[in-house]
């Protein structure tokens, strides 16, 4: 049910978040679908999207009752990829393997390409927590307007970013764009199209130091990264 | 779509015209004011359209949008040093504080930390904005109310802090300073005893608002009781900064989430006002503005020595992974959800910035309130556009 | 009666054309005196002192500055009364200046009822104000001629109420009279300095001060021009010369409204404690009133400089629950000590 900490040695274990973990499993029971922690930085959690506005009302109930925000994550790979291979950008990448397209979805994360995202804070345990459900095909979920009323702008952006429906959501109307607008900006198969006019210099600022400066410069950097940071 | 969502418009503000606390026994017919796009009052472009009776508004509906600049999306297609120079630009009043949270989260995602100096130092610039951000709001929220002169001396003083800021990183506005690893550069020669020189100004200026607005009567007519938010709404909201703590919620960032600055070296105190109207919202960032400065004066006493920058590579990919990093920036609490894959820049970025969130209790907290104190309440909320459209 | 024997007909001619050259030339004065330099001073703003010596072409580019700007009518507006409404608030300003005594002899018309006519013509402005505020088409100015013609009215009353104390110790209406009553009086049988009103009317002084800071609309109760939420109320449609029209009414009213004050209160163009021929008086009085004046103006700049502004409905209440309510106690008390001293 939970996923394992990523190995790393020097972590400790995180008895604070552990413990709001367990209470969170039991609070939430069989809404709850997934975990993931990092020790020290976060938790999050994967909740049945059907019990969506259920899980907020029972963080708010256990002390969440401070509303961080609400989202999104459209995990499909962009078709144009991140706009790189523009006439600026060849030749920078040495190695030239097929990159695996990586259709992970995130901590705790599901299936579904869309995931929504909520982010709270418990002031009396003074921690937060980000609560994920992963988006069906009918893009549809229970609004939380009437738990945190802050919900409402956020579901207004999230609904034209991305296109998701909140049911019992009265105005969502978009919130930034134009009222004519069309498509969901964010969503990663919408076209950047500033990108697509012009292409974007972008990586080129890091460019290959000469190779007989090389060694000069690193032993510069090394000096200064000894001399006990220099000047002042 | 749009004739319905135009009805169902209609429908929701009759409704909520149903609730306000207002007379409606008289026939008078309400009138809509647009405050804004273009009004002195909305630092920029933000439009409140409201329904008025007489001069009581009946239903305020903030309608932004005017500046939206897209920065999630953009930030998609960057790689994570440049994502910094769109970041400076979402709370332009408090730069350097909107890149730290950023390159917090990124560092998170890499597992580098900065080394001690850089955390100093970082600090002190950090609190820096916060002083220059907020000495501009203590001035502005005179003229809101119709006081001009606070404000020609906040830009006055904050044009010291500003220089101060431009000496270490080069830009007054937007320094683009802070780097995953570290800073950019070191502090220039003399740098701590001037900064020592110009805390001192501030907190003179910071007694002389007290004494022009904090301590006038008129000033306290126009803000007590105007605008009250309680804890509860305010937490629900999702306020943050000086908006939450005006209405006695003890909570900041700084001290709580402890994100692995510099804080927790140094003795300060966390302001709260238990009222929740502007007056409270006012105090409560005077009181902040000064402790800036005395936490500034600390942190300038014992920066440690050592490098500013950690060992990063020089092209930077960041592990695959998610983080979500907030900071208590000037405006509240400012954070970046930072998804990565494994590539040069982030797979997407979720800014929440505070002015968002402390602006959309706006309809809530205008039921009813006479069109002077719309301005008031605008005012001590305190937003600015850019954070609020990024 | 006059100094030089002159007809009617030449004596009015040359007040009259006096009057139209002092009455521009006092607006500039209090402009430059107090907006640009005073408040320059008061805000460290770098400009208003650095254009020419000490800040003098200031005022000269801003003149050419409001001639150039382009004279716009909103397509909605009511032409006519929109483009009547800047001169209607300037004629009250000049009607204010025909019983302003400057010496024994130096008045335009030395009415009777001078306190009277100048109460009356001052409140003329509000014509204009409501006409601008309806005529702009204008939500803002609509809402900034409104709020101005409801605090105009409340305003008249606790200044009418508080001159009353005045006329009641001067036992006339007539401007110079008043000033006499002051130069030929005496406080409780001590009379080496005359008795200027400011000591015995105190009150009254204090509440036509007021009244007179929210006639003029000036700061802590500049609702109907508040920049910040009317964006400059019933003349925000007006462009160029005249908003200059405007602006010269305000300022010339601000002066007549301290010409008044210096008058009722301060003994006008009489020194006390000195007793001089009335043609030497003809000739300082002018001087001796332009320093009573920026004294008073004075007083009222730095108020506006420095006082955050009130809300409508706070500034009714007062209006009506403290000044005048102190306003009536103050003529009582004035009659008692009349009848009783």
């Amino acid at each position: 049910m939970t996923d394992e900490t990523p190995p790393d040695e020097t972590q400790k274990i995180d008895e604070e978040r552990d413990a709001l973990l367990a209470d969170l499993s039991e609070g939430l029971n069989e809404i709850l679908i997934e975990s993931h922690l990092r020790p020290h930085e976060d938790l999050w959690i994967r909740v049945d999207k059907n019990h969506w506005q259920d899980a907020a009302q029972i963080a708010k109930s256990m002390g969440f009752a401070y509303f961080g925000f609400i989202s999104a994550i459209d995990w499909q790979l962009a078709p144009e990829g991140r706009y790189e291979d523009t006439e600026f950008d060849g030749g920078l990448d040495e190695e030239e393997d097929p990159v695996e397209p990586d259709n992970s979805t995130g901590y705790a994360g599901g299936e579904t390409r869309f995931q929504l995202l909520m982010q709270l804070y418990s002031l009396e345990r003074q921690l937060g927590l980000v609560v994920k459900a992963d988006l069906g095909d009918d893009m549809t979920v229970d609004s939380v307007r009437e738990v945190f009323p802050g919900a409402d702008w956020h579901e207004r952006e999230t609904h034209e970013m991305f296109g998701i429906s909140f049911a019992g959501h009265p105005t969502l109307q978009p919130l930034y764009l134009p009222t004519e607008f069309e498509g969901h900006p964010l969503r990663k198969d919408f076209p950047l199209l500033a990108r697509q006019v012009k292409p974007w210099p972008g990586v080129v600022d890091i460019e290959e130091i000469p190779e007989h400066l090389e060694a000069q410069l690193e032993a510069e950097v090394m000096a200064a990264f000894e001399a006990n940071g220099g000047a002042s | 779509m749009t004739a319905t969502s135009d009805r169902e418009q209609m429908a929701y503000v009759s409704a909520q015209a149903a609730d306000a606390r207002v007379n409606v026994e008289l026939d008078t017919g309400d009138m809509t004011l647009n405050i804004g796009p273009q009004h002195p009052a909305t630092h920029g472009t933000l439009r409140i359209a409201c329904q008025l009776d007489g001069e009581q508004v009946v239903v305020a509906e903030p309608i932004m949008g005017y500046m939206h600049r897209g920065y999630e999306k953009l930030c998609e297609v960057r790689t994570y040093p440049q994502c910094t120079t769109l970041i400076n630009r979402i709370d332009w009043l408090g730069s350097f504080a909107n890149e730290v949270p950023f390159i917090l989260a990124a560092e998170r995602l890499m597992e580098v930390e900065a080394p001690p100096r850089a955390q100093w130092i970082r600090t002190i610039l950090f609190e820096l904005s916060r002083i220059a951000n907020l000495a501009l709001f203590l001035g502005d929220m005179g003229v809101q109310i119709g006081a001009l002169t606070p404000v020609f001396f906040a830009f006055r003083d904050r044009e010291r802090v500003l220089n101060q800021i431009e000496e270490v990183t080069g830009g007054r506005f937007h320094p683009n300073f802070d780097r995953i690893g570290g800073l950019k550069d070191d502090l220039p020669k003399g740098w701590i005893e001037e900064t020592h020189a110009v805390m001192i100004k501030m907190r003179t200026f910071c007694d002389e608002m007290e004494d022009l607005l904090v301590g006038n009567e008129i000033f306290q007519a126009r803000c007590r009781g105007v605008g009250v938010i309680p804890s509860d709404v305010a937490l629900g909201y999702g306020l943050s900064g000086a908006n939450l703590r005006a209405s006695g919620v003890d909570w900041d960032l700084r001290r709580d989430a402890n994100p692995g600055l510099a804080w927790n070296e140094v003795d300060w105190k966390v302001w709260t006002h238990p009222d929740g109207d502007s007056f409270a919202r006012y105090w409560v960032r005077l009181q902040e503005t000064r402790e800036a400065t005395r936490i500034v004066d600390q942190l300038l006493g014992g920066i440690p020595s050592g490098p500013i920058m950690a060992k990063v590579p020089r092209i930077i990919k960041v592990p695959a992974g998610e983080a979500y990093l907030s900071t208590e920036n000037p405006l509240g609490e400012m954070g970046y959800y930072v998804v990565s894959k494994g590539d040069l820049g982030p797979f997407r970025v979720k800014i929440r910035t505070p002015s968002f969130n402390n602006i959309s209790v706006v309809p809530w907290v205008m039921k009813g309130v006479y069109v002077p104190d719309v301005i008031t309440i605008l005012g001590s909320l305190y937003f600015i556009l850019g954070d609020i459209d990024r | 009666m006059s100094l030089l024997a002159l007809a009617y007909w030449q004596e009015t001619g040359i007040k009259l054309g006096l009057a139209l050259a002092v009455i521009p030339t006092t607006s500039l004065v209090l402009v430059y005196l107090f907006l640009f330099k005073m408040m320059a001073f008061m805000q460290s703003r770098l400009g208003p002192n650095d254009t020419g010596p000490y800040g003098s072409l200031q005022l000269i580019a801003e003149a050419i500055k409001f001639l150039q700007k382009e004279d716009i009518h909103p397509a909605q507006a009511d032409r006519r009364v929109f483009r009547m409404a800047p001169v209607v608030v300037l004629a009250s300003t000049f009607l204010l200046y025909v019983v302003l005594p400057a010496g024994p002899d130096a008045v335009v018309e030395n009415l009777d009822t001078g306190v009277f006519y100048a109460m009356a013509v001052s409140s003329l402005s509000v014509l204009g104000i409501l006409m601008a505020g309806w005529a702009s088409a204008n939500k803002y100015a609509l809402l900034g001629g409104l709020r101005a013609a409801g605090q105009l009215i409340a305003y008249e009353l606790p200044l009418i109420l508080a001159v009353m104390g005045v006329v009641v110790q001067a036992e006339s209406l007539n401007l110079q009279r008043i000033v006499e009553a002051q130069a030929t009086g005496e406080i409780f049988g001590f009379g080496a300095i005359g008795n200027p009103f400011i000591l015995t009317q105190f009150l009254a002084f204090l509440i036509f001060m007021i009244a007179a800071q929210a006639e003029l609309t000036q700061t802590p109760f500049d609702m109907p021009v508040a920049e910040t939420e009317l964006v400059g109320g019933f003349h925000i449609e007006y462009t160029g010369f005249r908003f200059l029209l405007f602006f010269m009414a305000e300022f010339g009213t601000a002066f007549a409204f301290a010409a008044l004050a210096s008058v009722m209160f301060l003994g006008g163009w009489w020194i006390p404690g000195f007793d001089v021929d009335d043609n030497i008086l003809n000739i300082l009085g002018p001087g001796v009133m332009l320093g009573k004046i920026l004294l008073i103006s004075f007083f009222i700049f730095w108020v506006r400089f420095t006082y955050p502004r009130l809300r409508e409905d706070q500034l009714q209440k007062f209006a009506w629950k403290v000044l005048i309510p102190l306003a009536l106690a103050n003529i009582v008390l004035t009659g008692i000590f009349k009848v009783v001293f």
